[in-house]
């Protein structure tokens, strides 16, 4: 049997744009607060896994170290798409399943500013050009606009026009549905982004990205940071009453990257990989979505989300647009979603979302979420998924203690 | 050296005679490609034929992008094409109008090209793209 896996403290900034921090404030904010919130110090970490998608090259995980406690310890600087900071917690993760460690810290850390919704290249004309084939297509100049997309907001609306073709009951307002629910969670969470609550009309208004997803259905750029202390269940039996008691139980903790499946070299599969992801979070931690009390899920946009009902087997096969409709994913529906906000809402800043949504879930399984607890959570789920595909999965309970 | 030959944007855009794509087909298990592969995503194997794939297919998926970075025009509806081969193709679908509710999935489709741009030396860049296939008129009654 190998050593149980908990989340001793966790702590979070504020998603916004922070004009006078940079992503090495942000961070040590981060550890330091899930260390005061674990009540241990640099000193009882063991191992430190740092996740940025701009930053990992350089050596974000040591700067860290530098502004909180220099201890020579291990570090892993880990970049993986959007789920970057779920890597980090991972890595993290299997350091104390290895036994190498006791006890790990997980950070994921974002400086994104105003730039980075799109991933196409620019296509600015040069003075001077000529055509010469280049990269593994042999192309002689950017794509992107030319044969198609590969925009992130691009790639999520294809793949939400497929799930509205597969369902035709599925359409546009259930898409306004999506970001409307977590724009208005979002004005219970003090650590949020945007804050402020939008009609459907002034969602359905807002200046179309890639259609069906308009600028109030894509999650925002920004900055921000989040962190946790893992720790090993024999390592936890040795801490303090307190500390036990509000230790939160990582039941399943998993990874998976996209299967090959016909098409998927061009259009990115987003769901299969999803969908293998909670299957094995389910079976390993002996729970199904109908003991979910509460999921923290990638709604990087908002097809995204209601694909995501249907991979993580929140609704029938096919139902994404019924369950918005019945009003379950809201805060006081049978299986509330994002309520934190979601990065729609909440915000995206790239590394830290992984982590902060272990953060939204922990805060609810304590019952110390403040005005946006959902009461009595017990069991909670939390999803991110990064291009190029990676997908993770953790599922988290309450301590029995 | 100018050029009055079109160059192609992508390798696998062949223009003559008749414009076409070629996929790399894995010879174990059929799976395709447009980029060359050192094995084969689907089974592992390492040997590849070349083929053409067909020109015709259906709309499998699209979008009308609206944002995109600077330099590129917009509206453009980018699409995904499942050829009548079972071959997957990204690019744009060739169309006067950016509205999506007159874009119906699964939408018979052709091949086409295009001038894309002209270099400093005067040579021409080839695009491909979609556009709605024209059913051949049904015999109308004489009047
Ligand atoms: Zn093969």
């Amino acid at each position: 049997m190998s050593e149980s896996l908990w989340i001793l403290g966790a702590a979070m900034t504020r998603f916004t744009r922070h004009a006078n921090l940079d992503a090495v404030d942000l961070a040590s904010e981060a550890v330091s607060g899930a260390l005061a919130d674990g009540e241990v110090g640099v000193r009882d970490i063991d191992v430190l896994a740092c996740g940025s998608l701009f930053a990992s090259a350089g050596s974000m995980g040591q700067q860290i170290l530098k502004q909180v406690g220099q201890t020579g310890i291990s570090v892993f600087n880990v970049a993986n798409a959007c789920a970057t900071g779920a890597t980090a917690v991972r890595t993290a993760a299997l350091a104390i399943k290895a036994g190498e460690a006791e006890m790990a810290l997980a950070v994921g850390v974002e400086k994104m500013g105003k730039a980075g919704l799109l991933t196409g290249r620019s296509r600015r004309k040069p003075a001077e050009r000529v055509y010469e084939p280049a990269g593994r297509y042999g192309s002689v100049m950017p794509i992107d606009g030319i044969l198609g997309t590969s925009t992130m907001p691009g790639v999520f609306a294809q793949s939400g026009m497929r799930y509205v073709h597969d369902n035709p009951d599925v359409g546009f307002e259930h898409f306004a549905k999506v970001a409307h629910k977590n724009h208005l969670h979002s004005t219970l969470n003090p650590l949020a982004q945007y804050r402020k609550a939008f009609s459907l009309e002034e969602i359905k208004n807002s200046p179309m990205v890639a259609y069906p997803n308009t600028l109030l259905m894509c999650c925002p750029t920004g900055d921000g940071a989040a962190a946790v202390v893992l720790v090993g269940g024999e390592r936890l039996a040795s801490l303090s009453a307190s500390q036990r008691r509000r230790a939160v139980k990582v039941s399943a903790s998993v990874q998976v990257t996209d299967p090959y499946t016909p098409g998927g070299a061009v259009m990115p599969d987003v769901n299969t990989l999803t969908a293998n992801a909670a299957d094995a979070a389910y079976e390993m931690a002996g729970v199904g979505p109908e003991d979910l009390d509460l999921v923290e899920l990638h709604d990087c946009f908002a097809t995204a989300e209601l694909m995501h009902y249907d991979n993580l087997r929140l609704c029938e096969p096919g139902g994404g647009g019924e369950f918005i409709d019945s009003g379950a994913p809201g805060r006081d529906g049978s299986l509330p979603v994002n309520v934190s906000g979601g990065l729609i809402s909440k915000g995206h800043p790239i590394g830290a979302t992984g982590v902060a949504n272990l953060f939204e879930l922990t805060a609810h399984l304590r019952g110390e979420a403040g005005e946006r607890q959902i009461g009595g959570a017990k069991v909670g789920l939390a999803h991110v998924i990064g291009l190029g595909s990676t997908c993770a999965v953790h599922i988290l309970e309450r301590s029995a203690a | 050296m100018s050029s009055d030959v079109p160059v192609p944007i992508v390798d696998y855009l062949v223009l003559e005679p008749e414009p076409h794509l070629l996929a790399w087909v894995c010879v174990a298990c059929g799976a395709r490609f447009f980029d060359r592969r050192n094995g084969c995503a689907s089974c592992g194997s390492s040997e590849f034929k070349r083929v053409q794939v067909s020109s015709t297919g259906h709309l499998r998926a699209f979008t009308v992008v609206h944002r995109a970075a600077p330099g590129i025009r917009v509206p453009f509806v980018s699409a995904i094409v499942e050829t009548d081969d079972r071959t997957f193709v990204r690019s744009n679908l060739l169309v006067e109008h950016s509205d999506p509710a007159q874009i119906r999935l699964p939408m018979p489709v052709r091949l086409t090209t295009y001038a894309a741009g002209i270099d400093s030396r005067g040579t021409e860049c080839a695009a491909f793209g979609y556009v709605p296939l024209e059913r051949p008129d049904r015999p109308r009654a004489e009047t």
